[in-house]
């Protein structure tokens, strides 16, 4: 079983590396960028587990460790 | 006096903060590896800059599951004295043991620099022998020192007087233009509601002699002292 976890700042929290990246990508030529948000992916393997467990287990996985929660939201994805 | 210094895999201003506390100070002093269980006797614990275990994930994110943290983290809930400094400020708020988080400098550059830090309470076991709104000049040296918590919490802590150390001018006036690093309030250190865990992100050990560019920041290790000849410090 696998689930992806995606990791973000919170819109409330500034985020310097997501602005610099679309300053570059303005300079690269690319006048439509107005901003950018950068964050992190996971992939988590998990022995046998079925779905509603896996979503579980990940997720409590996300708030202790993959993300902050004081800084950052996620996202779990539990895949066949 | 003893002063337990706690070294992370990634660690590297452990013997500054040793040699500041051993040969500056004059008190004894020992690194403790992060697979430790005791703190070896320590009257203040310090968790020094650095990047353990390479800042992976986010900066002290797994430090606070190093062996040594759950000591660190009853010795703090018995009223011990524990100052985190840089790296180690991170690790307290990964752990728990200060509220909010850190996130990249607002001008995405790592900032290497000796700033002017304004002394905002003296009633903290790292603080007491500070004149009240002192400006010392100490060394800053991160990439991650933008202090952010919810808007709630910051208040809280401006309510409780815990913020401890801000970022000046050097006349001790804050402005945006000597915030280093984009943190909220111009936030250097914190301290936690009992007061007794204190984390700033300036180097106060990197500043303990005049051959360093400053000896400000000797006051920081002279307060511990201090506080416990003043019968201050819990931790037994």
């Amino acid at each position: 079983m696998k689930a992806r976890v995606y990791v973000t700042l919170k819109p409330s929290v500034f985020d310097p590396q997501g602005r610099v990246v679309a300053d570059a990508l303005v300079t690269l030529g690319y006048q439509d960028v107005t901003d950018v948000r950068q964050g992190k992916f996971f992939e988590v393997e998990l022995a046998d587990a079925d779905p509603a467990t896996a979503k579980a287990r990940v997720t409590e996985m996300a708030d202790k460790l993959l993300a902050n929660p004081v800084i950052e939201s996620y996202r779990v994805e539990v895949l066949q | 006096m003893k002063f337990s210094v706690v070294v992370f895999p990634g660690s590297n201003s452990d013997y500054d903060a040793f040699y500041a506390a051993s040969k500056v100070i004059g008190a004894d002093a020992e690194l403790v590896w992060h697979k430790d269980t005791d703190l070896k006797g320590a009257d203040v614990v310090i968790l020094p800059g650095g990047f353990a275990h390479g800042d992976y994930l986010r900066t002290g994110a797994i430090a606070r599951f190093s062996p040594i943290m759950g000591a660190v983290k009853a010795f703090a809930e018995r009223g011990g004295a524990v100052l985190g400094i840089c790296n180690g400020f991170q690790v307290l708020l990964e752990a728990g043991l200060l509220p909010g988080a850190m996130v990249r400098n607002d001008r995405i550059k790592f900032v290497s620099r000796i700033v002017p830090v304004r002394v905002e309470q003296t009633d903290t076991p790292f603080t007491g022998a500070c004149a009240s709104k002192q400006v010392l000049h100490l060394p800053i040296a991160h990439g991650e020192g933008n202090y952010y918590a919810p808007p709630d919490v910051l208040e809280q802590l401006e309510a409780h007087r815990q913020v401890i150390f801000r970022y000046t001018d050097p006349s001790g006036q804050v402005s945006a233009d000597h915030n280093p690093n984009g943190s909220l309030n111009s936030i250097a250190g914190i301290c936690n509601r009992q007061r007794n865990v204190v984390g700033l992100m300036p180097h106060p050990e990197r500043a303990s002699e005049a051959a360093l560019g400053s000896a400000d920041g000797r006051v920081v290790l002279d307060s511990a002292v201090r506080a416990l000849g003043e019968g201050m410090l819990r931790h037994a």
